[in-house]
C-alpha cells in the first residue's frame, strides 16, 4: 500500500526539475480554473476538475495548474472552465463534461486552438 | 447532489471562505449511520447570520458565505432519517454536523470521497481528514504531507495524482467490501 513517506521521492524529482527549468514563476504559468461553488458541483465540476489533473499529468505538461474557485456568475452552464494562458486572453468555456475537459487539454493547451464549440452560446 | 462526497466538498468550501488555516473533517461511519461533522477556524458567525443559514431566501451575494449549500446538505439529512446541525461562534469557527441513516432508502450513497479530498487541497489550507468504520480509521492531515513535500506545492498536479491514488487505497482499506 502507498505511504505518505513515498511522497518524498516526488519532491525530489520536482525539485531537480524545477531547478532544471529557466526563470521559474508562477507569471509563466498556464491556469485551468474550475468554478466549484455549489452550482458548479451540483453540474458535475468535481469529475471535470479531477479529469483536467489527470490530463496535465498523463500528457506530463509543465506549467500547467489546475485551480478551483467559487461561482463564476452563470449557473445555468456550469460546469464553467477559465483557460489563462500567459499572454492571451482569457477563454471561458461552459458546460464542461470530462470529454470536453480531454479535448479542452489536447487543441486548446497543447495545440493552442480555442475549442469554439465550447463557448457561450451568444443569444 | 448526487453524493454525499459532493455535499462534504461544497460545504468545506463555505471554511474555505471563511479563512480557516485548519478544517477538520470526520466521515463516521457507526451503528447505522453515517455521521459527518465539519469543524473549521475561520472567522465564524454572529447568532442573525447563523439563524438564517439555512434559509436558501436570505442569501446575500455580497458575502456568498450562504446560499444553497447548507439547505440542501439539511433536506439531505432530514429525509434520509438524520439530522442537521450547525453552530458557529464569531472570531472562532463554525461547525457543521449532518448524519444519514444507511438505511434508509433516500440516503443518498457517500460516493467518491477521495476526489471530494483532493479537489480541495491547496497551499493556503490544512485539513485533517477522519475516515471511520467501527474501530477502523484513517487519517489525512495535509501538514503532515506539506512537511515531506515543501517546498513543492501540494496541489501541484503530480502531487494531486499521487495523493489521490493514496487516498483511495487508504479508504478502500478501511471501508472496502461496503456499498456506502
Amino acid at each position: 500500500m502507498k505511504t505518505i513517506a513515498d511522497i518524498k521521492a516526488i519532491r525530489d524529482k520536482m525539485q531537480a526539475q524545477i531547478i532544471n527549468r529557466d526563470n521559474f514563476d508562477a507569471q509563466a504559468e498556464t491556469r485551468i480554473v474550475v468554478g466549484m461553488a455549489t452550482c458548479g458541483i451540483a453540474a458535475g465540476a468535481r469529475p471535470v476538475f479531477n479529469e483536467f489533473v489527470e490530463q496535465v499529468q498523463n500528457r506530463n505538461l509543465k506549467g500547467v495548474k489546475v485551480v478551483r474557485t467559487g461561482c463564476l456568475g452563470m449557473c445555468k452552464v456550469e460546469p464553467i472552465v477559465e483557460i489563462l494562458v500567459p499572454g492571451e486572453p482569457k477563454v471561458t468555456y461552459v458546460k464542461v463534461d470530462q470529454e470536453k475537459a480531454k479535448n479542452i487539454v489536447a487543441k486548446h493547451i497543447v495545440a493552442g486552438q480555442v475549442c469554439t464549440d465550447y463557448l457561450v452560446d451568444e443569444e | 447532489m448526487r453524493e454525499l462526497s459532493l455535499h462534504i466538498l461544497d460545504i468545506v468550501q463555505n471554511s474555505v471562505k471563511a479563512e480557516a488555516s485548519v478544517i477538520e473533517i470526520d466521515v463516521n461511519i457507526h451503528d447505522g449511520y453515517i455521521n459527518i461533522t465539519i469543524k473549521d477556524n475561520g472567522k465564524g458567525m454572529d447568532k442573525e447570520l447563523l439563524n438564517s443559514v439555512t434559509n436558501p431566501f436570505t442569501t446575500s451575494r455580497k458575502t456568498r458565505k450562504v446560499g444553497l449549500g447548507i439547505p440542501l446538505i439539511k433536506m439531505a439529512a432530514e429525509k434520509a432519517g438524520g439530522s442537521f446541525k450547525i453552530t458557529s461562534e464569531k472570531g472562532v469557527g463554525t461547525v457543521v454536523y449532518s448524519s444519514f441513516q444507511i438505511d434508509h432508502i433516500d440516503r443518498m450513497p457517500l460516493g467518491d470521497i477521495s476526489e471530494t479530498i483532493v479537489t480541495l487541497l491547496d497551499d493556503k489550507t490544512d485539513f485533517v481528514w477522519k475516515v471511520r468504520l467501527n474501530e477502523k480509521e484513517f487519517v489525512f492531515d495535509t501538514r503532515e504531507v506539506k512537511n515531506q513535500l515543501n517546498p513543492i506545492p501540494i496541489d501541484s498536479v503530480e502531487v494531486l495524482v499521487y495523493l489521490k491514488s493514496y487516498i483511495k487505497e487508504n479508504i478502500e482499506s478501511i471501508i472496502g467490501g461496503i456499498i456506502l
